[in-house]
């Protein structure tokens, strides 16, 4: 029989959220006889090779790869699940929302303190990703299926999550688990 | 002249956040190679207006790999704010015991999970076997081992912090709980097994440089300067200390240097084609002053090491260079295991400690306009400059993080191993895990995370002026 296809990404994370996917510590062992992972940081895929039943994303989008990085992730998962604060609703990140993108280049770019930039350019080179004026949630580009709060959801929400999902079996959370700093 | 260019997108294993890009010319011969660092998140701006108690615990968001080290250095410039230049023992105590479980859970993740396949199998071994489940499968007692030192710091970190990602634990003038005695015996328990682990963690890091000490003098390889914090014994501490730089002969370019006035002595410069900024050492200028951080730069600059196994390790290492600076890229993981036994060793001195459970956690003082709070994170010297107004709101913030300061040294590594192994030949997958290789030797954090679990997927284009693809080759 061949496994279920699972395949993560992190957009504008800060990986913490995938930090605590390997907090499940030697559970991983288990996972990887449940499922296979594809496009993922867990193995070499870096195109879907198969079709996904779950798509993992961690973070919200900041710049157009992250754009079409998710879009792929729709394409290719069956069920496609925001982990985390930033990918819900963009999260610390998104507090940048609130300014204009020039004032934040200026900042690191300019005015800061230990900042050396005689010419005053900020970087602009054709191989840097275009940034979009906000950062966006997942759900505000593509439709997602299920959400996953916590900054990050703690490694034993990620496990009973997967674990219900891939069984067949409804998700009962301890309060325990659904309770946030 | 057509120019040839090839892109290794994402340098990262997961999208978006770094990329190599290498151009050839007519002949083939490599003439530039660039690491890109492609994200741009603009905490130092948007930070601004936000109350400065909460900053610990915001800003540590910028890096979910070693959120510890940011929820410190930031804890440590709001103790300067608050008016607080000592803690209590108890909070002081804590602080260094969340630290010294974060620089094992890293260092372990890196080693294990991240750079283990590269040197147990090879930079070039077949794909399918060069990843940790690879290791697994072929040293399965070692990928166990790996797992289960990680799970210790992390869980030294959930009962300093409150939680093992992003946790809460310090905050200014203190930290906010102390270490029960249930706590600490849980730990007591596992630590000798700990220690023997990391023991053989190093003898393996060891014995891997020493063996290819041919391969370490030419893979990657370049004199540098460098920097870290150091004890004002001279000692190696992660936790607090004052700066020293030092050139590739090991002679001190300044010593003892109290980090409130750190911008005296780094620049960054700004450079069009990353969003990573250059940080130099201002009397030397931008076109040199560049310097390394990191375990290697910390072994190099330390007089000593203030627990036994670590400095007996230190000794060793410093012999191969007859006393002098090591400068092998490839050293820095024999380095970074030096540091995770000196880690296990101060984590037992800290259990024994029974200041832990002390009762006095937090100081107050003075309110101040400004402070900087400096630590030695997993990957290097960490800064982090603050300026409250009188509402208690940030109005400026300076961070420099550990990687930046790598961003030159990665730079020069990957020029030279482009150079070095691409120029004129047939390029294929293994040849181009070899530029990854001397990234990772770096244990930069954007990639950190995503080589947790394997390798970093590959696309490689071959394109012209115009931007025609030539040629693509793919990891899969
Ligand atoms: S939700 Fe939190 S842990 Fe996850 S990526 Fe965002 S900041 Fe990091």
């Amino acid at each position: 029989m061949t496994k279920p296809k699972v395949a993560t990404t992190s957009l504008a994370g800060c990986f913490g959220c995938h930090m605590s996917i390997l907090d499940i510590d030697d559970r991983i062992l288990k996972l990887v006889e449940l499922i296979d992972f594809n496009k993922s940081p867990v193995t070499d895929i870096k195109k879907f090779s198969e079709r996904c039943l779950v798509g993992l994303v961690e973070g919200g989008c900041c710049n157009e790869e992250n754009v079409h990085v998710l879009q792929d992730f729709r394409k290719n998962c069956d069920v496609l699940i925001s982990v985390g604060d930033c990918a819900i609703m963009g999260g610390i990140p998104a507090m940048r929302n609130g300014i204009s993108l020039k004032e934040c280049f200026q900042e690191a770019y300019q005015d800061g303190v230990t900042v050396y930039n005689p010419s005053g350019k900020i970087p602009s080179d054709k191989e840097l990703p275009l940034l979009l004026d906000k950062v966006y949630p997942c759900s505000a580009i593509v439709k997602m299926d299920y959400h996953m709060p916590g900054c990050p959801p703690s490694a034993d929400t990620i496990w009973e999550t997967l674990v219900a999902l891939l069984t067949n079996k409804p998700l009962d959370l301890p309060y325990e688990l659904i309770k946030y700093d | 002249m057509t120019a040839n260019k090839i892109t290794i997108e994402p340098v990262t294993r997961v999208e978006g956040h770094g990329k190599v890009t290498i151009h050839l010319d007519d002949n083939k011969q490599v003439t530039d190679a660039k690491l890109h660092i492609v994200e741009f998140r603009g905490f130092e701006r948007f930070i601004q207006g936000r109350p400065f108690w909460e900053v610990p615990v915001t800003i540590q968001r910028l890096c979910g790999i070693c959120p510890v080290s940011h929820h410190l250095a930031a804890a440590k410039a709001m103790d300067i704010i608050v008016g607080v230049d000592k803690l209590t023992p108890t909070a002081e105590k804590m602080r260094r015991l969340m630290h010294y479980g974060q620089m094992y859970q890293s260092h372990a993740l890196h080693f294990f999970h991240l750079c283990s396949p590269d040197l147990l199998f090879g930079f070039d071994a077949d794909v399918a076997i060069r990843n940790v489940v690879g290791v697994a499968a072929k040293y399965p007692e070692l990928a166990v081992q790996g797992v289960m030192m990680r799970k210790y710091g992390q869980e030294i970190i959930k009962a300093t912090a409150g939680k093992k990602i992003h946790g809460t634990g310090a905050i200014p003038g203190g930290i906010n709980k102390n270490l029960s005695i249930a706590e600490r015996d849980e730990f007591l328990k596992d630590l000798d097994q700990q220690m023997e682990w990391a023991k053989g963690a190093l003898k393996i890091a060891k014995d891997y440089t020493v063996e290819n000490i041919g391969l370490a003098k030419e893979f990657a390889n370049f004199e540098s300067s460098h920097l870290s914090l150091i004890r004002e014994d001279g000692a190696m501490d992660l936790y607090h200390g004052n700066l020293r730089a030092i050139d590739k002969d090991g002679n001190k370019i300044f010593d003892q240097v109290d980090y409130q006035g750190y911008h005296n002595y780094i620049a960054e410069e700004v450079r069009d084609w990353s969003y990573m900024k250059f940080p130099f050492i201002k009397s030397i200028g931008n076109e040199d002053g560049w310097y390394r951080v990191g375990p290697l730069s910390r072994v190099n600059t330390a007089d000593f090491i203030d627990t036994p196994m670590a400095e007996e390790a230190r000794k060793e290492f410093m012999a191969v260079t007859d006393g002098k600076p090591n400068n092998l890229t490839l050293a820095y993981h024999w380095a970074r295991m030096i540091e995770l036994l000196h880690s296990a060793e101060k984590i037992k001195e800290l259990l024994n400690d029974a200041d832990l459970q002390g009762e006095d956690l937090v100081v107050k003082g003075h309110r101040r306009e400004e402070g900087v709070g400096l630590i030695e994170a997993p990957r290097g010297t960490l800064f982090h400059h603050y300026k409250v107004n009188e509402d208690d709101q940030v109005t400026m913030c300076n961070l420099i993080v550990s990687t930046t300061s790598n961003n030159e040294p990665m730079n020069r590594a990957v020029a030279s191993v482009a150079k070095k192994y691409l120029s004129g030949v047939e390029i294929t997958e293994g040849l181009l895990n070899h530029v990854e290789v001397a990234i990772r030797a770096y244990d930069p954090c954007l990639s950190c995370a995503t080589h947790a679990l394997g390798r970093m997927p590959l696309e490689v284009s071959v394109i012209d002026d115009s931007g025609n693809v030539l040629d693509r080759k793919s990891t899969r």
